[in-house]
């Protein structure tokens, strides 16, 4: 435990002690960047619920356990007990990172139109155009979290596709946490660079090797509690990573991650940020996408993980008739708490923006949903809508949701809208009348509800294995 | 097949039902009607199982068993089926997809082998032709846009599709134009057999030059007041439900 006032003391002893061993540390401008990152953050602080927009999280639990490092993995240990997880392999070229390095043994070769490899190596070679773009849309002088990823960053993806470059295939960025049974912390830091006129998509993944998601209830009484007993690994063999624990003890992790993507003239670029992390992670991320005219940028936020999830989503729309969509699906259920705070800046006129997330909870989850829409006093005729929807399947489960808009363009068309329910009787009764029993016939109706968001999954790989995912929770 | 006894149900604080008596055999076409606020639509709905009505007292045994007892999903396994006055639109959940479940939670019931997609789509299409629906009803969502007369159709084929034993059609013909009518009463015309039992709820005479009953009874404030053969139907439209009210409050 670390005490009250030390909080950040901790994170600044322990840049000290590691600054020099940092990537990029014989080049001026990285070591520069890192300290004023560190400043920053010592400056902040840890967000408390006193502050707006950290009203309904709270992460006194993460800021009182001591995260160190995490530590590399072999990968030849881990490879066999990566495969059989789901969403390992999703067919298409992926660049894996265990515990936040990159790991070229189990990945896999690119095709012509992109250039993607290890942030870390770039960061020692510390080109003046990487120079120029790392941390130029992810600001760290409001947000902790990013400041400390920006002074700790150690390796991630840098993937730049080439103007006109049509990629048939996602690129699919895996990161991989590996317990050891220690507190540990990575900071995965993207830069995802779009050259003009440029198709590609790129998936972001967050799994961790003991990832087992807790089931749905779909009875119709209030759900249990559930307190899953520790299992102990087997002692005379290598380390098992095949434990869980009720709390946030011997296996929690932290990911603080960062990604910018920027988006040239008329690209069109579809990303996915898929959290699959342990119900005993951590997980903080910040999304920061900038478009320039004509641009369509699309993401689609799946949360299924994680026992404290937190994902700041910002892009700004920058240049005449750009597109932007958000889509976001969480599904929670236990003691997951899941905080989607999005930002929608119109900074052009003609832009258009569609965010449309949905949540299913159960048991004593919490989600929170703040979408806010910036449309600046110049973007006229900007075309946004704003949904959230959410259905409940327990007494106890619990939404915060509100929608930010601040206009200052005066020909805009702005809607917004959010819904909170449960499972629609009418609809369960129909199901029972033709003879599909009352689990069955909420859990098709849980699934229906999804599918909406699941359908907009363009890559259909991705979208099996979600729909598999989520039947294997509703199952029994 | 059906054996209603002094059933009595409620819903919140008020009662609907106020003593229904009614035996129904297999093969039997009975007719169901009365004025709006009559009880028609519970006495369908209780039959199904929807659990917003309460039953304070008697009895349902159907095929020897207490319905009453029964879950509405273990009724419709047993071949109970209520073709719903407005059916719900169920978003999300593929038409066909449904039906293929439905029809295998039946034939497990039932012990039989399910069937596959491929085999199900073939059975499903020819009972598509019979009720003049297009391919595209049913690569849709349940009942998902579908217009009122299209949703009616859509109950009497998951009725042909089910190949229940007792079908219950809940004002079938409300809101239906004459050609609907006509679909939606042949279908259900083509599913008659000496196994089946049909009971069929209804507020106009008109659906009963179509599907011709054998016994019509007259519901009116929770009871059965009249009963008769299809001829009553004729009477009820000459002489409207006032007569058969004035009737039962001088009896």
């Amino acid at each position: 435990m670390i005490a009250v006032k030390e909080k950040q003391d901790f994170y600044l002893s322990s840049f000290l002690e590691r600054e020099r061993k940092l990537a990029g540390s014989d080049q001026d401008w990285v070591v520069n960047l890192r300290r004023d990152a560190i400043e920053r953050f010592a400056e902040l602080g840890f967000p408390t619920t006193k502050h707006e927009e950290w009203r309904f999280t709270n992460i006194s639990a993460l800021v009182a356990t001591p995260f160190e490092p995490a530590a590399p993995v072999e990968s030849a240990t881990v490879a066999s007990q990566l495969a059989p997880s789901p969403f390992a392999d999703l067919g298409c070229p992926r660049l894996v990172f265990l515990n936040g390095r990159y790991t070229p043994e189990l990945s896999h070769p690119l095709p012509a139109g992109v250039k993607a490899g290890s942030l870390r190596a770039a960061l020692a070679e510390g080109s003046p155009a990487l120079e120029r773009q790392l941390t130029r849309y992810a600001h760290f002088q409001k947000h902790p979290f990013v400041a400390l990823n920006t002074a700790f960053m150690e390796d991630g993806a840098l993937v730049e596709i080439t103007k006109d470059a049509v990629l048939e295939k996602p690129i699919y960025l895996l990161y991989v946490s590996v317990p050891d049974g220690k507190p540990a912390v990575t900071h995965p830091r993207n830069l995802i660079l779009a050259g003009r006129g440029a198709q590609a998509t790129v998936i972001e993944g967050y799994l961790s090797l003991e990832t087992r998601n807790s089931k749905l209830e779909t009875r119709n009484s209030k759900s249990e509690s559930r307190n899953p007993e520790p299992q102990a690994g087997d002692q005379n063999q290598e380390p098992s990573f095949e434990f869980r624990v009720s709390n946030f003890g011997k296996t929690t992790y932290f990911t603080n991650a960062v990604t910018e993507l920027v988006a040239d003239e008329g690209a069109i670029v579809n990303h996915y940020k898929l959290e699959q992390e342990s119900e005993s992670a951590f997980h903080i991320a910040t999304l920061v996408f900038h478009q320039a005219r004509s641009s369509t940028v699309n993401t689609c936020t799946i949360q299924f993980g994680g026992r404290l999830v937190r994902e700041e989503v910002r892009n700004v729309l920058d240049g005449e008739g750009a597109e932007s969509t958000f889509n976001g699906l969480y599904v929670i259920s236990g003691e997951q708490h899941v905080d989607n705070h999005t930002t929608l800046d119109h900074a052009q006129p003609h832009c258009a923006s569609r965010e449309f997330y949905k949540g299913v909870l159960d048991g004593h989850a919490h989600a929170v949903f703040n979408g806010r829409i910036i449309v600046r006093q110049d973007a006229q005729k900007t075309d946004s809508k704003q949904s959230n929807k959410n259905l409940l399947l327990s007494a106890d489960a619990v939404i915060d949701s509100k929608p930010q808009l601040e206009i200052y363009a005066d020909d805009v068309k702005c809607t917004h809208g959010a819904t909170i329910g449960q499972v629609d009787q009418e609809a369960v009764f129909y199901l029972r009348s033709r003879g599909i029993g009352l689990e069955d016939a909420r859990a098709l109706l849980v699934q229906a509800f999804a599918s909406d968001i699941i359908g907009r999954v363009k890559y259909e790989p991705l979208a099996t294995r979600l729909r598999d995912s989520l039947l294997a929770r509703l199952a029994k | 097949m059906l054996k209603i006894t002094n059933l009595h149900a409620k819903v919140g604080k008020r009662e609907i039902l106020k003593g229904i008596d009614l035996e129904i055999n297999a093969g039997e076409v009975h007719a169901i009607m009365g004025p709006n606020g009559s009880g028609k639509s519970t006495l369908a709905q209780v039959l199904a199982g929807r659990d917003v009505y309460v039953v304070t007292e008697g009895e349902v045994t159907y095929l020897g068993q207490d319905l009453l007892a029964m879950a509405p999903e273990d009724r419709a396994r047993l071949g109970v089926f209520m073709a719903f006055q407005y059916p719900v639109e169920i978003p999300g959940v593929n038409n066909l997809y449904f039906l293929r479940s439905a029809v295998n939670a039946i034939r497990k019931q039932q012990g039989l082998e399910e069937l596959d997609a491929m085999d199900f789509l073939q059975q499903a299409r020819a009972k598509m032709k019979l009720l003049d629906m297009d391919d595209t009803l049913i690569n849709r969502s349940v009942n998902e846009g579908f217009s009122g007369g299209e949703k009616k159709r859509n109950e009497i084929f998951q009725m042909a599709i089910l190949e229940p034993k007792l079908a219950i059609l809940d004002e079938t013909d409300s809101g239906l134009d004459i050609d609907a009518l006509r679909i939606v009463a042949q279908g259900v015309n083509a599913q008659r057999s000496p196994e089946r039992a049909i009971i069929v709820v209804t507020h106009y005479q008109r659906l009963l030059n179509y599907i011709v009953p054998d016994f019509v009874h007259v519901l009116s404030e929770g009871r059965i007041v009249k009963s008769g053969g299809k001829e009553l139907a004729l009477e009820l439209e000459d002489k409207g439900y006032g007569w058969v009210e004035e009737e039962a409050v001088a009896t």
